[in-house]
């Protein structure tokens, strides 16, 4: 046991938090329009700003913007809705 | 995971699933350059964050106990001072506290008020959602007339808190601060506008951030954000600054909408909906909504 | 100005002066240079703090001074101080000590090694300001080391071995005085110099600290079902290994100053049939009683404990097996229960001989209620006379 209690950063000992939600978030690159307001109310920081694959580039040919969209990292997240809930085009759905 | 928003509270904490504190915490800490060191009361945040064998912070952070947050950081900041001027060490880091309105307002609130008067350099952030939340929900001085709390229930012969809820920012303001402000949740370019005014400052700086609970103010876990928009569409939150004793209005819904806007979306005031006899409760919070913005008017005015 | 008068020959190294137990602390912790030190007033405290913010003031001492608005504040800022890296002290008494309880266990489980000195006082209600151990002995199970001290000159050298034996093991300390007895009580107090206090000490090194921004670390986490118990058995563990180290610094201040200290004074115990065992300043009182009755031929003695926390049993017992009877002399009540010192010395009386030595219990100065030679005579009458039963006496 580290005397004191006193302990440190270490992601390996975090608690998988991704596991808790049934709803998980998908973003559809043809609707996102890049805006990020859904990267800092995730609770759970999980959203990035990224710019999309080549192979998404061919799915949504006519949307497609040379930007960065919100891209969901699902490792810790406990699938709340509020991306989906805050983002002002309804790019955000939540599957289960 | 976001790297930006992670580099000083990582993921892998155990807040509730569409819970507004770390994104409150993110924000404030990211207005900032400088190094931080925090220091937080017990409650939600520290609960959540620290559970062994794992933190999430990646900044020092310190957790002593319920009502101490604010003097623990006045022996960190203390400390800091006479290390730095013994040469001991070189980098001055900024110091954040954070606490929740039953660590701020009520049982910190002696703590919170010496160290201001001592004029300790740090920043407080008192994130308010209106009760004991991490016990569960029960009463706290901050939690809003009307509402069904663990400890004041709503009941047959009760419509829930019978009292106003503490004005801590008047009496954070009676300290004499250079700057404190009340932000919101739901307004995060606000409050880190404000975080960041605050942390520039030498002295104590305070913010009052609006936090509604998925828990206890019972809504659904995506409507944070939501909730606390309405919180300040219908003034039940005006944002607004002090600085050097004048106040600064940042927002005030010149048209707002009916504070049942605002009720309606929580279980914890669903009484007062569904018992007609407690429809003057409603117009009790109205009525005190509107004073509450007639007097910040009247004093963004004189000042 | 008192650097100046020291002088750096032998001869002259011990710089005699008259001085308060309280005067003889904050003298300690000048010369221990405290980074931090928060202080609240509290009598029979406050002489400590006066004196301490009076040699900042005058530039005598480079510390930075939290004039916190409560003990609960104050202890909690120690904490903040000590954690963040500073050697951090405080100073407390009585109803101030029991506003701390909360975060005395707190500064022992983060394993921050700040030093209190305490001048031990009565406990509300009714109110009293006066001297008794009520107070430390109501946080007896804290973690935080307790030595007491008998008279000024103590209060002064335990202070330096109090602080070392602190940093060294990283358990908090308070060292122990008797309200206004020893608090206010002018003595001859010889005072070392500074340079070789400074040494003595060394400088404080923290292992994980706030301040180390390239390290961060965090303090106070929560520990459930699965790792706070082990947690406990640690500190425990740790705490008990303090002993070794009490009794290692305590050789090397006297190997330094030729003053002598360890867990217990032993006054003519060796022969001494019926013992007295007590701590603190009525010790003094106790030891002219043993001398006026070995003059008549009486082998009595006494023990005064220094070091109550952590307890020593195997060694208390081993140094009163030979007595007849034994008499405790405790300087607080445990309501509804046996005093503190009486139940551990008949703890480490028997664990240690194994055979039932009559052991006596006696409560003494509440409130600080003056106890006589008299009173001690009557003891000691009472233990040749074998006299005991188990019932508490009270010497009031």
């Amino acid at each position: 046991m580290e005397e004191g209690a006193i302990i440190k950063n270490d992601l390996k000992k975090a608690p998988k938090t991704g596991d808790w939600g049934y709803l998980k978030p998908e973003v559809d690159p043809a609707k996102c329009i890049g805006c990020e307001t859904c990267v800092r109310f995730c609770p759970d920081a999980c959203i990035e700003m990224k710019k999309r694959a080549a192979e998404e580039k061919e799915v949504s040919q006519e949307n497609f913007r040379e930007k960065e969209l919100a891209h969901v990292d699902l490792e810790f997240c406990k699938g709340c809705g509020v991306c989906a809930e805050v983002c002002p085009v309804k790019a955000i759905s939540m599957k289960k | 995971m976001n790297k930006k928003l992670t580099e000083k509270l990582a993921p892998g904490h155990s807040t509730c699933a569409g819970c507004g504190i770390p994104a409150i915490v993110r924000t404030v800490l990211g207005a900032t350059e400088d190094p931080i060191i925090v220091a937080s009361a017990t409650g939600c945040l520290e609960v959540t964050t620290t559970i062994y064998p794992y933190t999430a912070w990646k900044v020092p952070f310190i957790h002593n106990a319920f009502e101490n947050a604010a003097a623990t950081m006045s022996g960190v900041e203390a400390a800091q001072k006479i290390l730095l001027k013994k040469g001991k060490i070189k980098k001055k880091a900024k110091l954040v506290v954070f606490g929740g309105d039953g660590g701020t307002t009520d049982i910190g609130l002696q703590s919170l008020s010496g160290a201001l008067e001592r004029g300790h350099d740090f920043l407080y952030v008192c994130y308010d959602n209106g009760g004991y939340m991490n016990t569960g929900g029960q009463r706290s001085g901050a939690t809003p007339y009307g509402a069904d709390t663990e400890t004041e229930p709503a009941g047959k012969e009760s419509f829930g808190k019978v009292r106003q809820r503490k004005d801590l920012m008047e009496i954070i303001n009676g300290h004499g601060l250079k700057y404190l402000a009340q932000a919101s949740v739901g307004n995060l370019a606000d409050l880190e506008k404000k975080a960041r005014k605050a942390l520039e400052i030498e002295g104590p700086t305070f913010l009052l951030v609006l936090q509604p609970c998925t828990q206890v103010w019972k809504y659904p876990t995506s409507q944070y954000v939501n909730v606390a928009k309405l919180a300040v569409e219908t003034n039940f939150w005006p944002l607004y600054e002090i600085e050097d004793g004048k106040y600064k209005i940042n927002y005030i819904n010149e048209n707002p909408k009916p504070i049942e806007e605002f009720l309606k979306t929580q279980g914890r005031f669903k009484h007062l909906f569904k018992n007609p006899d407690n429809q003057h409760v409603i117009g009790e919070i109205q009525r005190a909504v509107e004073e509450n913005v007639a007097r910040l008017v009247k004093k963004s005015q004189i000042s | 100005m008192l650097n100046k008068l020291y002088s750096k020959s032998k001869q002259e190294k011990h710089l005699v002066r008259a001085l308060t137990g309280g005067a003889a602390a904050a003298e300690a912790l000048r010369q221990i240079q405290p980074d931090v030190m928060a202080v609240y007033p509290i009598t029979p405290q406050t002489p400590i703090i006066e004196t301490f913010a009076k040699m900042k003031a005058d530039g005598k001492v480079n510390a930075e001074i939290i004039q916190v608005e409560s003990e609960h504040s104050a202890m909690s800022a120690v904490v903040g101080a000590q954690a963040a890296g500073a050697r951090t002290v405080t100073a407390t008494s009585s109803q101030g000590l029991a506003l701390m309880h909360e975060i005395l266990y707190i500064a022992s489980g983060l394993r921050l090694p700040s030093l209190m000195y305490v001048s031990a006082r009565a406990l509300s209600a009714p109110i009293n300001i006066h001297g008794e151990h009520g107070d430390v002995m109501a946080v007896r199970d804290s973690g935080w080391i307790q030595i007491f001290a008998q008279n000024a000159q103590e209060v002064y050298d335990l202070g330096f071995i109090g602080l070392k034996l602190a940093e060294e093991t990283r358990f908090p300390v308070m060292v122990v005085m008797d309200g206004f007895q020893t608090s206010h009580t002018t003595e001859r107090v010889e005072l070392l110099p500074d340079d070789e206090i400074e040494d003595f000490v060394g400088v404080y090194q923290p292992q994980n600290f706030l301040l180390n921004l390239k390290n961060p670390v965090s303090f106070g986490p929560l520990a459930l079902q699965d790792s706070y118990f082990d947690f406990r058995v640690d500190q425990q563990k740790d705490f008990l290994k303090t002993k070794n180290e009490f009794q290692r610094i305590c050789r090397d201040f006297g190997r330094e100053f030729q003053r002598h200290y360890d867990f217990f004074e032993e006054y003519e115990t060796k022969d001494a049939k019926e013992v007295i065992v007590i701590m603190g300043s009525v010790a003094g009182t106790v030891k002219e009683v043993v001398d006026r009755l070995r003059e008549k031929g009486k082998k009595v003695g006494v023990l005064a404990v220094t070091l109550f926390r952590p307890f020593d049993y195997q060694k208390i017992g081993e140094k009163l097996a030979h007595a007849k009877r034994i008499a405790v002399l405790d300087r607080a009540m445990s309501v509804g229960a046996y005093p503190p010192l009486y139940t551990e010395v008949v703890n480490g009386v028997y664990h240690a001989t194994g055979r039932k030595i009559e052991v006596a219990s006696y409560t003494y100065g509440l409130g600080g209620r003056d106890t006589f030679q008299k009173q001690i005579e009557k003891v000691f009458a009472d233990l040749e006379k074998g006299n005991i039963s188990d019932r508490v006496k009270y010497l009031k």
